[in-house]
């Protein structure tokens, strides 16, 4: 009896040692960042990005975020940063609206082919980007609106659109469907169901779309590289190209400062809403 | 008055079974009536999805059967696009990266998720500061996750570095700059970034074995992990499926994570299809090649979907 104890106890320490160890696999990443974005040049040059700065500071932040380089054009992250949010503020409520809207025509009403819509929008999301960039620019040439703030917009609702949809279809889906019966005897049309009966019941949903559509969009490096143009460079296209910069000596704080800036809006997104976040991506991996 | 009503609804929910508007509908009472509405909502999403999704990758499919160079052209010459693709020795780089990335990642991401699955499983102290850890990387993109593994990995400045530091210079961690170990690199970043997803879906299942299993596991005295092993985990089957699927697709399609990390080198050692196809696409102009490249990841990821999808609703069905 006492030896089972005992082994049950090594157990344990055995289990939370391997917690432990996995959870420094997992964060070391980020901590040798921070660390080396609060040193200076001089430290950045002579010892490894896993020591610690002797003495912290945020010069390489304030240089990341005015100054950094991309060939000769110095303007700092800032420069992407608002560049994304412009991206990202009409992408996301649009895709989200189009999402909701198509999702609750899918699972209320009669359409003929439903199902036929559905499988295309499933299958829709699983075709690679690399399949349709091709076409897709010559459209966007066609119509004049390529390499634009415009067109990177309609691209990602575009793309988001399968996801969105099938999101919301899903959620709805699960609603009684005596709530729109009643709403109906009452004489309400589509609308006014959708507005004053399902909008009021998808809180939860909206939050954990948005947050997902939130995270892909800021974090989408290959059609902003394609389709928003030199103008509109989200922050990622930037961060990279400043990284890769090769020209004199490589500031690696700067760098990773620069890096660190370009995570921090999901990562706040994260740790402020970790239950909704997790939601939205298991039911993004997880479809149907 | 809201409140009131959430709650009724809350109430008919818990009561009704999801699936319960299909079985009514087959029941041959209708409660879905027809709405123009409804039709001109739906009307541009499968206007959008015919043209810009399913048209755009048959255009593609039909170019990578043309003789298009620079510029698409529409005379067919058959598989001549592929002959050349795959006697490319870039492209039989960047293909077989494909699966060797494929197979360790996913190997590596099962593993390790399965694992912090099963631990997370056994009732432990801070389990939510586990969770917030090892979930984390998911929210970064994946140029920020390259770039941070290239800095780690890179021998100046990162491990290598480290460990000289530390007074044992002899120590060579130079993987990343090698052509024959470059792409290995790029499973360490493939697995820190997702393998808290699958420990996320993997702990859901966990939590949803029946207790009577568990019991029953206890009163015949078998030991935890070999419950864990030998009857659990097998239960958990179909979830692994899908976790290896999800995987895959991902290897398919990553572009991002490579171009960060060590932008396809040295040289192309480490390229993949995904970034063939964009550099053929717009850095070299070679919509031919890259037409029929693209259409092999096409094909790849319907193979891996195809089946997939088919036993799913089979299973559904039944």
């Amino acid at each position: 009896m006492r030896r089972a104890s005992r082994e049950a106890r090594i157990g344990r320490i055995g289990l939370y040692l391997l917690l432990i160890w996995t959870c420094l696999f997992f964060s070391i990443p980020l901590l040798v960042v921070i660390a080396t974005s609060l040193k200076t040049s001089d430290e950045v040059r002579t010892f490894s990005i896993f020591s610690l700065p002797t003495a912290p500071g945020f010069a390489a932040w304030v240089k990341a975020w005015y100054s950094a380089c991309t060939g000769l054009n110095c303007g700092g992250v800032h420069v992407g940063f608002w560049n994304s949010v412009r991206i990202l503020i009409p992408s996301v409520i649009i895709s989200v609206f189009a999402g909701s809207v198509t999702g609750y025509a899918l699972s209320h009403w009669r359409v003929t082919g439903a199902n036929i819509i559905m499988l295309f929008l499933l299958l829709g999301a699983f075709i690679p980007y690399q399949v349709i960039l091709y076409p897709l620019v010559k459209m966007f040439s066609t119509i004049g609106i390529y390499s634009s703030l415009s067109c990177i917009i309609a691209v990602h609702v575009l793309f988001g659109l399968p996801m969105m949809s099938l999101l919301f279809r899903n959620f709805y889906a699960g609603l009684p469907e005596e709530l729109v019966k009643a709403a109906r005897i009452d004489g309400a049309g589509f609308w006014r169901i959708f507005v004053w009966v399902m909008l009021p019941m998808s809180v939860n949903i909206l939050i954990v779309a948005t947050i997902l559509q939130t995270t892909g969009v800021w974090n989408d490096y290959l059609l902003g590289l394609i389709f928003a143009g030199r103008d509109n460079m989200p922050m990622t296209v930037q961060l990279n190209a400043i990284s890769t910069t090769s020209t004199g000596v490589i500031e690696y704080n700067v760098n990773t400062a620069a890096a660190l800036l370009t995570a921090l809006p999901p990562l706040l997104i994260y740790f402020f809403s970790g239950r909704y976040f997790v939601r939205g991506i298991t039911a993004g991996a997880v479809k149907g | 008055m809201p409140a009131d009503r959430s709650v009724a609804v809350r109430r008919i929910a818990s009561v009704r079974a999801a699936g319960s508007i299909t079985a009514q509908a087959r029941a041959g009472r209708p409660y879905r009536v027809r709405s123009l509405a409804a039709k001109l909502v739906l009307a541009p999403t499968v206007l959008v999805m015919l043209v810009c999704f399913y048209g755009s990758a048959l255009w593609t499919v039909y170019i990578s059967m043309t003789r298009s160079f620079l510029l698409p052209t529409y005379i067919f010459a058959g598989g001549a696009q592929y002959q050349r693709l795959f006697h490319t020795p870039r492209w039989q780089v960047a293909y077989g990266n494909m699966f060797l990335f494929g197979a360790l990642d996913i190997a590596g991401t099962l593993f390790l998720g399965a694992l912090l699955a099963v631990l997370l499983d056994r009732r432990v102290h801070f389990e939510g500061v586990f969770r917030t850890i090892m979930l984390y990387p998911l929210s970064i993109s994946f140029i920020v996750t390259g770039l941070t593994w290239q800095w780690v990995l890179s021998p100046t400045i990162g491990f290598q570095h480290f460990v000289h530091g530390l007074g044992w210079t002899d120590f060579v961690f130079d993987w990343i700059t090698r052509p024959d170990r470059a792409i290995y690199t790029l499973v360490f970043a493939g697995i820190w970034h997702q393998s808290g997803l699958i420990m996320a879906i993997m702990l859901a299942g966990l939590r949803g074995v029946d207790r009577e299993i568990w019991r029953a596991i206890r009163v015949e005295g078998i030991p935890a992990w070999r419950a864990y092993i030998s009857i659990i985990l097998p239960m958990l089957r179909p979830l692994m499926v899908t976790c290896i699927v999800l995987i895959a697709i991902a290897v398919v399609k990553s572009y991002d994570l490579v171009v960060a990390m060590t932008n396809g080198g040295p040289g192309f050692s480490s390229d993949l299809p995904g970034k063939f196809v964009v550099d053929f696409e717009f850095e070299r102009a070679n919509i031919g090649q890259a037409s029929a490249a693209a259409t092999v990841m096409l094909g790849s990821v319907l193979a891996i979907v195809a089946p997939y999808l088919y036993f799913e609703l089979a299973r559904k069905n039944r």
